[in-house]
């Protein structure tokens, strides 16, 4: 600990704390987290750029426009973002400190987030069942790396919101709790962010191909 | 640009960025946002009403961004003073570097691309 004596009054010292205050329980956790989103968020900046550069080798195998089925992927944007809202009402209930309605609109948000994982894996299947797998150009490679990587991340968000319903259960919202779910919906809404990016440069663009 | 570092007084409560700035009405608004900058794109790509492909992307693109701030604000409750201003210095810097390895790799890459020898060439050259 450093101590600082006053020049003034030599003869009577006189000490200042010039440490850091104690900070509350989970006080730096929201920041820690939206450092760790950030990162995150470069993961996906360098997948995208690699779908960038990649994303027009077909090696003679099939284009975007013959995969890519544009109805589904706006049903399975809409699944994200339905859950998006959901979350947010999560959110409000929590604000209330309603456990019941808390727990009611996570189990929603899952359904509308187990929805679009399911919807997605069918669509890989599809491909895959259609000799479009990884290994057939450059395009495909990453093209199932980059939203492969994005649909791990929510499927990893579904295991996560399940944990913190059984959390909610049993502890109750508790502030450890409340930070948790805090946590989990800005966790929730940067993939939703992602996805726009995904929708957007992948699909829509690959369409216009 | 200037982020007010000192001004993030309602950051020490405790209660992280998102504490009292949640709504209804917020969430609501965001969504109805979301709703529409996502239909709009979907609705021009599928039925190609610009005619022009270059133009199309752009448009796209352009709802794109907009979308992401929309979510930013609404949904991520993002602002310059939460946290004493320093999820809004991160977010900067992490744009910074996204757009530095995006242009970066597609530029470099592109050049490569264009510059390479045709395969086809490559033998007469012995």
């Amino acid at each position: 600990m450093t101590v600082n004596v006053h020049p003034a009054q030599a003869g009577e010292p006189v000490f200042y704390l010039v440490d850091e205050h104690e900070h509350a329980e989970g006080a730096s956790t929201m920041l820690g987290f939206w450092i760790y989103l950030m990162s995150d968020c470069l993961i996906f900046a360098i997948l995208f750029a690699t779908y960038g550069v990649l994303g027009g080798n077909y090696a003679a195998g099939p284009a975007p426009k013959d995969l890519f089925d544009l109805p589904l992927v706006a049903v399975n944007t809409s699944m994200l973002l339905l859950s998006s809202i959901t979350y947010g009402f999560a959110m409000l209930s929590m604000e209330r400190s309603r456990i019941a309605a808390t727990q009611f609109w996570l189990a929603i948000t899952g359904l509308f987030g187990l929805a679009f994982v399911g919807i997605e894996l069918s669509e890989f299947r599809h491909m895959i069942h259609e000799g479009a797998t990884p290994q057939r150009s450059a395009f495909l490679s990453s093209f199932f790396t980059l939203v492969g990587t994005h649909g791990m991340h929510v499927s990893f968000g579904l295991v996560w919101l399940t944990t913190l319903m059984v959390q909610v259960w049993r502890f109750g919202l508790i502030e450890a709790n409340k930070r948790r779910l805090m946590c989990l919906s800005m966790f929730w809404h940067f993939l939703d962010v992602v996805w726009i990016g995904v929708f957007t440069f992948v699909y829509l663009l690959g369409m216009l191909r | 640009m200037s982020v007010e570092i000192h001004s993030g007084h309602a950051s020490h409560d405790g209660h992280g960025m998102a504490h009292g700035e949640i709504t209804l009405s917020g969430y609501l608004t965001g969504f109805f946002l979301s709703v529409v900058l996502t239909a709009i794109p979907f609705w021009l790509v599928m039925t190609g009403v610009l005619g022009d492909k270059q133009v199309t992307a752009l448009v796209i693109m352009a709802f794109a961004a907009v979308q992401m701030v929309v979510h930013m604000i609404y949904f991520l409750h993002m602002n310059t003073s939460s946290e004493g201003g320093w999820t809004m210095m991160a977010l900067i810097f992490t744009m910074v570097m996204v757009v530095i390895a995006m242009t970066g790799s597609l530029w470099v890459m592109h050049h490569l691309n264009v510059n390479m020898m045709p395969a086809h060439q490559m033998g007469t050259m012995q």
